[in-house]
């Protein structure tokens, strides 16, 4: 596929490696925010072809796993109720609430249905007037644009019956977090490429000022990938700190100004609970207050609810890079994807999932790098 | 989540006030929402995430960025020493 396969080129991956290799004198850390690149990095195994002295460490860029439990309470509640259809992306259906998840909620009968878009939940919203129409709205900054355009359109076409839970979230008041905790070892950044593809990378100006550290925009295939980490590791090893941009073909320095525009007009940064890290100020979106006739959490008024994470789940640490998924005593035993104590564990761009699929047969002691 | 794929807008047309197109993507095609990319037209590639284009790929950037890395990759080819660690730069 064009834009795609020439990205996966083996021999390009092992030249940027030996690259890399040549340019480390010293051991660097470096963290990608995306769960997506966590992915690719441990699909392709771009980790294992670096030299030992520059780790990856793993961020909390995976919205299924950072949409706090109470959140997905309140999924359920709402999901559960007769009149309701609960629309949802799929990676949403399995992850853990505090007594159930909505794929229970769908085997025990309630109408929760997983799409593609959420222009399909508006679809399924003009065609069954007589159902409250719920959209599970979660997401990035990347994925906030649709989401956006979704509940305007409803505003305009006037469907009373459409609504949205909405606990979107945002990258750099995250980075912001970890750079400014005790115990941060990062050293420089991967920043997300479609989450700036979106909102475009000065905000990520400003993280590189304050606190000195390169950021480099980076893709989702391993060559894209690997190149910004050269591009990383030659900052470091010289002493910059700038921002930079690999993903050219998609990411500019604005980003994608209609995709803002909706946003500006559909949302309003509020302070946000992230599951396992906690509240982080100024770093999610709520509905504007001039579109609450589709907000199903003022609807169904549930916005108090609380909940508490399982005590045995690390998922906190390994958000935030500090601990490796393999660092837990749950990990592929009384934590698997099929029953994930933590969301880390649900989603394929989780740390935990991506280490099950990928790496679970793998961890020989021998191998494992410290 | 933030997933977004390559695909080719095959066609565009406008309904309920949105501007929309069939995209393709290796073997498949589906429905995209343009609204995002009024710079797009029908041959374009842009990248889709859950059904709406995000971006326009900058076909004169990606063909810059990957003849730079290739021949970075020939280069290394001609090059290669693989037994010499203090091989320079």
């Amino acid at each position: 596929m064009k834009y795609v396969d020439e990205y996966r080129d083996a021999r390009l991956a092992r030249a940027l490696a030996a690259d890399i290799g040549r340019r480390t004198t010293r051991d660097w850390v470096m963290m990608e925010i995306c769960g997506g690149q966590t992915h690719t990095i441990m699909r392709y195994g771009v980790d294992e072809l670096l030299p030992p002295a520059v780790e990856l460490v793993h961020g909390p860029g995976c919205p299924v796993c950072v949409t706090p439990i109470e959140t997905i309470d309140k999924a359920v509640e709402i999901a559960s109720q007769p009149d309701v259809t609960f629309v949802s992306y799929g990676d949403m259906l399995r992850v853990p609430g505090s007594r159930s998840d909505l794929f229970h909620v769908k085997a025990a009968g309630g109408d929760v249905r997983v799409v593609y878009s959420p222009m399909d939940a508006l679809k399924i919203a003009r065609q069954r007037p007589e159902r409250r129409v719920v959209f599970f709205a979660v997401g990035f900054e990347t994925t906030a644009p649709a989401n956006a355009m979704a509940v305007w359109q409803a505003h305009r076409e006037g469907l009373a019956n459409f609504s949205m839970l909405v606990s979107h979230v945002l990258v750099p008041p995250a980075i912001r977090l970890l750079l400014g905790s005790p115990a941060n070892r990062v050293q420089a950044f991967i920043a997300p490429g479609h989450v700036c593809t979106v909102m475009g990378y000065s905000e990520y100006e400003e993280l590189v000022r304050e606190y000195h550290v390169p950021i480099v925009v980076g893709g989702f295939e391993p060559v894209d990938i690997l190149e910004a980490i050269r591009m990383i590791v030659a900052q470091l090893e010289e002493g910059r700190a700038e921002i930079e941009n690999q993903y050219v073909r998609s990411v500019s320095y604005d980003g994608n100004e209609p995709a803002q525009r909706i946003m500006a007009q559909v949302f309003e940064v509020c302070d946000k609970k992230w599951r396992g890290v906690g509240p982080i100020p100024q770093s999610g979106y709520r509905l504007r207050p001039e579109l609450a006739a589709h907000d199903a959490d003022r609807l169904f008024g549930l916005s108090t609810m609380t909940a508490e994470e399982p005590p045995e789940c690390i998922s906190a640490q390994v958000l935030q890079g500090l601990k490796k998924p393999t660092d837990c005593a749950a990990f592929g035993t009384r934590c698997t994807p099929e029953r994930p104590l933590g969301a880390p564990m649900v989603s394929t761009e989780g740390a935990c999932a991506a280490y099950h699929q990928y790496r679970r047969h793998a961890m020989d002691p021998v191998k494992v790098r410290g | 989540m933030c997933l977004a794929i390559p695909g080719k807008i095959l066609d565009e047309q406008v309904s309920n006030g949105i501007r929309s197109g069939r995209v393709q993507f290796g073997g498949i095609t589906r429905e995209a929402c343009l609204d995002f990319v009024p710079e797009a037209s029908v041959g374009d590639y842009v990248l889709v995430h859950v059904g709406f284009a995000i971006s326009r790929v900058d076909r004169d950037e990606a063909e810059r960025t990957y003849a730079l890395l290739e021949s970075m990759g020939m280069l290394e080819e001609e090059l290669a020493q693989p037994d010499d660690p203090a091989g320079g730069r």
